[in-house]
């Protein structure tokens, strides 16, 4: 009488299994596919479309490849309004932004996640609270705010408002709570200041979160539309997002749409760039928030 | 003062570790500042002290300062003039405010949910041992990263009525497709597609990582008690999936609630206010009719819309969250 052991069980459960498991990838392969080519259409198209003629704009039905590339859409989509300008804007305030939420939200999370004082935890729960307040409720009173201290139709308000978000600090926080108190204790006991701790050994040890940070302030600054619509309104001053919108606004007998999607097409190419060399921090940021916050 | 003492398990806050002895302010501060204990206070301070000025000028202080515009009629040009209530009996009674909350629960609850169900099937998708699944990755992803605003311009001349490469596909194929965002009855939908193509990438790359996080041995635990591939699916990863899928819908449901971007481009909150979310509303009452305190108002009533969602969906989640404690 032979029994048949789990032993038996699983290696006749492998060997088919092996054979449906390629099978299921192959199927699953191609639906990836597929739909991967549905996301990029749209891609696909805004270039198309930025490389053709007005007429072969207008014409219908359109032709995915344009007969002959109009390289030159681009250098007018540039320059039809100061795009120059407006990228410029645009990185100057994320730079400046990056810049100082990298500094404070390092300095204040350190505090919160490895120095003891009163009223620590009391804070750090005000910060948390006021996380859950939707932007819409704060931008009233932040432009009133702004139009007393002078700075309506300047950069400042995208700037400094954005530095102190609570959310740097949070992440900041979550951080450094996790970090091993060895060197630190070390340190001390040979007599170093906090901040000689804080600048030589935990800011070094947290240089993926800083990297983080600094990517996801980055893209949203340069993202950001509400809030530079309500308080930027020279042509001159407008960021990215809204020099797209101004573009598109212009009164044209046709809309020119080829240089409107060549505009698109310039406007994301940074941030894809960016994305691709920061892709690991960016996406662990996106993970990390979601496990500790999913469990 | 007394402070009474329950046994309490986890982790001990900064107070209780100094000790049962001495609570209360007075004593706490004292001893946060003699000897080796004041370094460390003063250097907490100090190093808070940038973010926590900056905090409570950009945070704090709006939020309370929102709190009494909405009770006040101003039009920023000259005094705020206090009207109680006011606004809240212009807000009950405002057909466009409830044409707008309607628009906004149309959309979160119809974008947020098909989104998910999505992203779900796409992370299952990814999760196998095969090849470039970083390259999937990265490519559902890209959307996400593109300005929302650009994204909108591009999907704007993708839903061109009559040039638009929707329609010339529905067409090749003899669907007479419809006026999209010019029309009332479709630019909603024309909207959360747009919205979804660009989401999705977010609550996948989420649920992937949710995913990887549940170990083999449970599969192969399941499989040698003879579970087929649905069987496990449907009893096995989706509940050890449900705490992940319940912070991307949360999430989900949080920023859907308050979209702007991409109906402001793509729609302008039209045709007839088909498309007007109430953030839109916001907008444009408090800085195109600087109708500041209805704003507020209108603002508070966002706040609290999202904090019921949020609070019911906490309340669900007990029913079907796995280890939903508490």
């Amino acid at each position: 009488m032979t029994t048949i052991t789990s032993q038996d069980r699983l290696t006749s459960i492998n060997l088919g299994k092996k054979r449906r498991e390629q099978l299921g990838n192959i199927l699953a392969w191609l639906i990836l596919v597929i739909g991967g080519i549905m996301m990029m259409i749209p891609f696909l198209w805004m270039v198309s479309s930025s490389l053709k003629t007005l007429d072969e704009i207008y014409t219908f039905p359109p032709k995915f490849i344009p007969s002959a590339p109009q390289w030159g859409n681009y250098l007018r989509a540039w320059t039809a309004v100061p795009f120059a300008k407006f990228f410029w804007n645009s990185t100057y305030v994320a730079g400046m932004v990056v810049l100082g939420q990298l500094l404070t939200c390092s300095m204040a999370g350190y505090a919160f996640g490895r120095l003891r004082f009163p009223g620590r935890d009391k804070i750090f729960l005000f910060y948390l609270a006021t996380l859950m307040v939707p932007f819409a409720v704060i931008m009233i009173p932040l432009y009133v705010q702004m139009q007393y201290l002078g700075w309506i139709d300047t950069l400042w308000p995208l700037i400094i408002p954005s530095i102190f978000t609570p959310w740097g600090t949070f992440l900041m926080r979550q951080f450094m709570v996790g970090l091993p108190r060895e060197l630190e204790d070390a340190a001390r006991v040979d007599g170093a200041s906090f901040f000689t701790v804080y600048w030589m050994i935990i800011l070094p040890l947290t240089k993926p979160a800083l990297a983080t940070l600094g990517i996801f302030t980055f893209l949203g600054s340069w993202n950001n539309f509400l809030w530079p619509l309500i308080v930027i309104s020279s042509l001159n001053l407008k960021t990215i997002p809204l020099g797209l919108v101004a573009f598109q606004e212009r009164q044209a007998l046709k809309t020119p749409w080829e240089l409107i999607m060549a505009a698109a097409t310039f406007s994301i190419l940074p941030i894809l760039v960016v994305f691709v060399f920061g892709q690991k921090y960016y996406v662990r940021g996106i993970v990390t928030s979601g496990i500790k916050g999913g469990g | 003062m007394k402070s009474s003492r329950t046994v309490r398990t986890g982790a001990l806050t900064y107070e209780e570790q100094l000790g049962a002895r001495k609570v209360g302010l007075r004593a706490e501060l004292r001893r946060a500042f003699t000897g080796l204990q004041r370094e460390e206070t003063i250097s907490a301070y100090l190093f808070l002290l940038p973010n926590f000025l900056g905090f409570l000028a950009f945070s704090l202080l709006p939020i309370g300062f929102a709190f009494y515009i909405m009770f006040t009629d101003w039009d920023l040009a000259g005094d705020p003039a206090f009207t109680g209530a006011q606004n809240f009996v212009t807000l009950w009674n405002d057909r466009l405010f409830w044409k707008t909350l309607w628009n906004t629960f149309y959309y979160t609850f119809v974008a947020v949910p098909t989104g998910v169900f999505i992203a779900f099937w796409l992370a299952l998708l990814m999760n196998r041992k095969m090849k470039g699944v970083l390259f999937f990755r990265t490519v559902y992803f890209l959307p996400q990263i593109t300005l929302t605003v650009a994204a909108a311009i591009v999907w704007n001349w993708i839903y061109h009525p009559e040039l638009g490469l929707l329609n010339y596909l529905l067409g090749s194929i003899g669907i007479q497709g419809p006026r999209w965002i010019h029309s009332t009855a479709w630019a909603m939908p024309s909207v959360i597609i747009m919205s979804n193509w660009q989401g999705i990438g977010f609550a996948m790359l989420i649920l992937l990582a949710g995913l990887q996080g549940i170990p083999q041995e449970y599969y192969d635990a399941a499989e040698i008690d003879g579970a087929s591939g649905w069987q496990r699916l449907r009893f096995f990863t989706i509940p050890l999936l449900t705490p992940t899928i319940f912070f991307v819908v949360v999430v989900s449901l949080i920023g859907a609630f308050q979209g702007f971007d991409q109906f402001y481009v793509l729609t302008q909150g039209g045709p007839a206010k088909a498309t007007t979310t109430l953030v839109m509303y916001i907008f444009q009452n408090g800085f195109s009719f600087f109708k500041m305190g209805y704003g507020a108002a209108l603002a508070a009533v966002l706040f609290v819309c999202i904090l019921i969602i949020t609070l019911f969906q906490w309340y669900l989640a007990k029913k079907w969250v796995y280890g939903f404690e508490e």
